[in-house]
């Protein structure tokens, strides 16, 4: 995923499971049935579960540029050169 | 929401959290029900009144329960639990409360009923206090919710009398 579709992911997830709950709420109210209440809020959970994990190509509509390998041959890293410490032996 | 398993810890904790908030809500919506529960009993006999060889009085009675708790029954009500005691006050105890008859209703249509029988658990004093005593039988319940606060009430009823000897 890239960036906005994290981002999307995050807000579709929040808002699913905000309206799961109201809707389970409202429909387990109305029909006295707590059982109705859970099976709605289970469903909805199921659903979110659907949409937002997996990696869907619609996550993925702005993808990162990254540099071109035949690009990054041409700026090799610089070489990082370790000094290493003498010990002074005593004889 | 870099990764499969970030983005399914946060849905189910997400989930998990709302799921506490719909149930303090529905708890909630308790207490907007009106209760009007109702009970007579009847003490149709007293078959036996006697003195334990510890010394303690024993009386064995036969009880007629009619009672109507199905207005106590919401959608967030897994069962309500009820029970009948007998309270009385003596020279050692300011309240004496013996357990009758208990029963655990399950379902709304069960909770209308009618009830003829002799005392569940012994009514037994501690002490010799019963001759001539006057006392209350209480019918108690507990409403036991699905979810939240469990409810608790009675209704009193006065005016029962055991006799002055034993028999």
């Amino acid at each position: 995923m890239d960036w906005q579709g994290q981002k999307l992911a995050e807000l579709l997830m929040q808002i699913l499971l905000l309206i799961a709950a109201v809707v389970s709420f409202v429909v387990g109210y109305a029909t006295a049935s707590f059982r109705t209440m859970m099976l709605i809020y289970a469903g909805g959970v199921v659903l979110t579960t659907l949409i937002t994990v997996p990696n869907w190509p619609f996550f993925n509509r702005h993808p990162l540029k990254w540099l071109d390998p035949s690009e990054a041959e041409k700026h090799p890293k610089p070489e990082v050169v370790l000094s290493s410490k003498k010990k002074s032996s005593k004889k | 929401m870099h990764s499969f398993g970030y983005r399914a810890n946060a849905l189910l904790t997400f989930a998990v959290t709302i799921l506490a908030f719909i149930c303090a809500i529905a708890s909630f919506s308790d207490n907007f029900s009106n209760q009007t529960p109702s009970a007579q009993i009847q003490i149709l006999n007293i078959n036996w009144f006697q003195k334990q060889p510890h010394g303690n009085d024993e009386v064995s009675l036969t009880l007629n329960i009619t009672a109507d708790l199905q207005s106590l029954f919401t959608w967030n009500t897994k069962q309500v639990f009820a029970f009948v005691a007998a309270e009385y006050k003596t020279s050692k105890n300011s309240l004496n409360q013996v357990s009758l008859w208990d029963a655990i209703i399950p379902e709304k249509e069960h909770a209308k009923f009618w009830i003829q029988i002799s005392n569940k658990y012994r009514f037994i004093d501690q002490g010799h206090n019963l001759r001539g005593k006057d006392f209350n039988l209480t019918l108690h319940w507990h409403v036991m919710p699905k979810t939240g606060k469990m409810f608790a009430d009675k209704i009193v009823m006065s005016g029962y009398r055991l006799p002055n000897a034993y028999r």
